[in-house]
C-alpha cells in the first residue's frame, strides 16, 4: 500500500529506509551510492598521491563504511561499471534478453521474504531476510564473475558466507549436497509464464563447495541493497563456477544425500554440467571457453584469457584433486 | 554504419560485440525472407512493380550477412585463426551460418542485369539457392538458441509459409510463362 503510493516518487528508497527497522539498513545505504563512489575515487587518488601511511584520518573514515568489512578474499581488479552490472543480466524469470530484468523486475516486491532450510540437518526451519541481515555480519566481496556465454564482470558484492547460514541449521553427516530453489510465482515473475526452463530454477552444490569460504550469499552490491534484477533479496555467488550456478532470489535450501537436479543441466546435459567450474580447456558446444570479454572493455578490446576456476585455483583446486574435470565438467 | 557509430559511442550497451552480431544477423535473415516474399506478394497483389525491389532486397540481405560475418571474424574472434578454424568445424551453428552465407556470394555476384541475361536459364536455377540459404539461416538461428525458441520459431513459420506459396504457385506459373 505504502509502496504503491510512493511509486512515482524519486526518493522512494530513502523514504522506505526511514520506515524500516534499523537492523534492515545496510550500512552502505546510509551513504548514497554516488557519494560513496566519489569517495572511493577520491581515496584512490589520495592513495596514489600520498601513500596509505600518511592518509588523513578523515578520508580513511569515509572509505571504511561502518560495519561493512572489506574481505581479504576480494580481488584487486577494477569493478565493472555499476550501470553495466545492473543492466546486463541473465535472469530468465524476468525475460530472456539481457536488458529485460532491469526493466521488468522494477516492481518486484522482495518483502516479506524468507528462506526454508530443510533436509539433512538437525534444526530445519525458516529464516526471514531481515534476520539474515541482522544475524550475519555483511561484508564486501569483490569477485570476478564469468558467464558461460564467454563474458565476464568484476562485481563488488555485499554478503556473508553460505557456511555461516548452513552451520546454524547443523547439517548432519547425510548432507552431501545442497539444493537451492528460486521463487516460483509466475504472477510476479513473468518469464515463468513460458516454459523455457523447467521452473522453478534449481541449482546445487556439493557440500564442500557450499561450505567453502569463497561461497557467499549476496544481499547487496556496490554497497547498496541487492537490485531486483541481480537476484534480490538473496542470491548465491560461487565465483569459480559459471554464472548460472549462482542462483537468484532463493526461497529454499535443501540438504541431501544425492546430487540434486539443476535447471540448465536438465535442459541440456552435454552443454551445462553439474559442476560447471570455469575451465578454458573444456569447450562448451556453443562457445569456446578459452577466452572471454570483460563487460565494459568496449568494441575493440582484446579478448582475455580465461583461467582455470576463474583464477581461484589456489583456493579451490583442492576440492577437485583427483577428479576427472573433463568427465565431471 | 549507424549501428557501428552507436557501438563506438557506447550506445549499444554492455556487450557491443554481441549486440552487433545479433542485430546484423537478425537483419540478414529478415531481408532474406523479405526477398523471398516479393514474388508471392507480386502474385497476390498483381503488382509487378514490386519485382524491381527484389534485387535490392536481396543485396541488402547479402550486405547484412557480410557485415555479420565480418563482425564475427574481426570483432568476435579478433582474427585469431586457430579459434576461427575450430569454431567453423567444431560448432554446427557456425558451420551452418557459414554455408548460408557462402551460398549468397554467387547470387550477389551474378545479380547484375547483364549477368542475368548472360546466364539465362542457369541464372534462375542458381538463384533458387536463396531458399536453401534462408532455410540454413533459420537452422543457424535454432542451433544457436539456448532456451527461448520463440524467435527462431517465428522465422521458421514465415519461411514455411513462403515455401508453401512457392510450391503451390509452381504449376500455374509454368502455364503463363
Ligand atoms: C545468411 C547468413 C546468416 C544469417 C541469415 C544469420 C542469421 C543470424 C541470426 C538471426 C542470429 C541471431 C540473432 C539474435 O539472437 O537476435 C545470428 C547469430 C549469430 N551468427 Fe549468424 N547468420 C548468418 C551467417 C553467419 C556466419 C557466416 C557466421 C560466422 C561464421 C555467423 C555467426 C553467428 C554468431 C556467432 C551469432 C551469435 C551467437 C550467439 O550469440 O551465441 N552467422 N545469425
Amino acid at each position: 500500500m505504502l509502496t504503491g503510493s510512493l511509486r512515482h516518487c524519486h526518493c522512494r528508497r530513502e523514504i522506505c529506509m526511514l520506515i524500516r527497522r534499523p537492523s534492515d539498513i545496510l550500512p552502505s545505504e546510509i551513504t548514497r551510492r554516488e557519494v560513496w563512489q566519489r569517495r572511493r575515487t577520491l581515496l584512490r587518488a589520495a592513495l596514489a598521491a600520498t601513500g596509505a601511511a600518511v592518509l588523513p584520518a578523515a578520508v580513511r573514515a569515509a572509505e571504511k563504511l561502518p560495519e561493512l568489512r572489506k574481505s581479504p578474499l576480494s580481488t584487486e581488479e577494477e569493478p565493472t561499471d555499476y550501470e553495466h552490472v545492473v543492466n546486463y543480466n541473465n535472469f530468465y524469470e524476468f525475460g530472456y534478453k539481457k536488458p529485460d530484468p532491469a526493466e521488468r523486475a522494477k516492481e518486484f516486491r522482495t518483502r516479506p521474504w524468507s528462506v526454508r532450510i530443510t533436509g539433512a540437518c538437525e534444526a530445519p526451519g525458516e529464516i526471514g531476510v531481515e534476520d539474515l541481515l541482522r544475524l550475519f555480519p555483511q561484508e564486501e566481496r569483490i569477485y570476478r564473475l564469468r558467464c558461460v556465454e564467454a563474458w565476464a564482470m568484476v562485481i563488488p558484492w555485499v554478503g556473508f558466507p553460505l557456511s555461516s547460514l548452513l552451520q546454524r541449521f547443523r547439517p548432519t553427516s547425510e548432507a552431501k549436497y545442497v539444493a537451492f530453489e528460486t521463487l516460483y510465482d509466475p504472477e510476479r515473475m513473468p518469464g515463468q509464464r513460458t516454459k523455457v526452463l523447467d521452473w522453478p530454477y534449481r541449482e546445487g552444490l556439493r557440500i564442500d563447495e557450499a561450505l567453502h569460504p569463497l561461497t557467499i550469499l549476496a544481499t547487496g552490491l556496490y554497497g547498496e541493497i541487492l537490485p531486483n534484477q541481480n537476484g534480490a533479496p538473496l542470491r548465491l555467488v560461487v565465483p569459480w563456477k559459471y554464472g548460472f550456478k549462482s542462483i537468484k532470489s532463493i526461497v529454499a535450501i535443501h540438504l541431501q544425500q544425492h546430487q540434486p537436479p539443476t535447471s540448465w543441466n536438465a535442459l541440456s546435459a552435454d552443454e551445462y554440467g553439474f559442476f560447471a567450474n570455469v575451465n578454458p580447456e573444456i569447450d562448451h558446444p556453443r562457445w569456446s571457453q578459452k577466452y572471454h570479454r570483460n563487460i565494459g572493455d568496449g568494441l575493440f578490446a582484446a579478448k582475455r584469457e580465461t583461467r582455470l576456476f576463474n583464477g581461484y585455483a589456489t583456493q579451490v583446486g583442492d576440492l577437485y584433486s583427483g577428479m576427472d574435470l573433463k568427465k565431471f565438467f | 554504419m549507424v549501428l557501428f557509430g552507436r557501438a563506438v559511442t557506447g550506445d549499444l550497451g554492455a556487450n557491443p560485440v554481441e549486440e552487433l552480431t545479433h542485430r546484423s544477423g537478425d537483419w540478414a535473415l529478415r531481408f532474406l525472407l523479405l526477398t523471398l516474399a516479393v514474388t508471392p506478394a507480386r502474385n497476390l497483389l498483381r503488382w509487378s512493380l514490386l519485382l524491381r525491389y527484389r534485387r535490392m532486397l536481396g543485396l541488402f540481405a547479402f550486405a547484412y550477412a557480410l557485415t555479420h560475418f565480418l563482425i564475427w571474424l574481426i570483432l568476435g574472434q579478433s582474427l585469431m585463426w586457430p579459434e576461427i578454424f575450430r569454431d567453423l568445424i567444431g560448432r554446427p551453428y557456425v558451420a551452418v551460418g557459414m554455408l548460408a552465407f557462402v551460398l549468397l556470394i554467387p547470387l550477389a555476384a551474378t545479380s547484375a542485369a547483364a549477368m542475368r541475361r548472360r546466364l539465362g536459364a542457369t541464372w534462375k536455377q542458381l538463384h533458387r539457392l536463396v531458399y536453401l540459404s534462408a532455410a540454413l539461416g533459420v537452422v543457424h538461428f535454432f542451433w544457436l538458441t539456448k532456451a527461448d525458441w520463440s524467435e527462431p520459431a517465428a522465422y521458421a513459420m514465415v519461411l514455411a509459409v513462403l515455401l508453401v506459396l512457392r510450391v503451390r504457385r509452381q504449376p500455374a506459373r509454368r502455364e503463363t510463362e
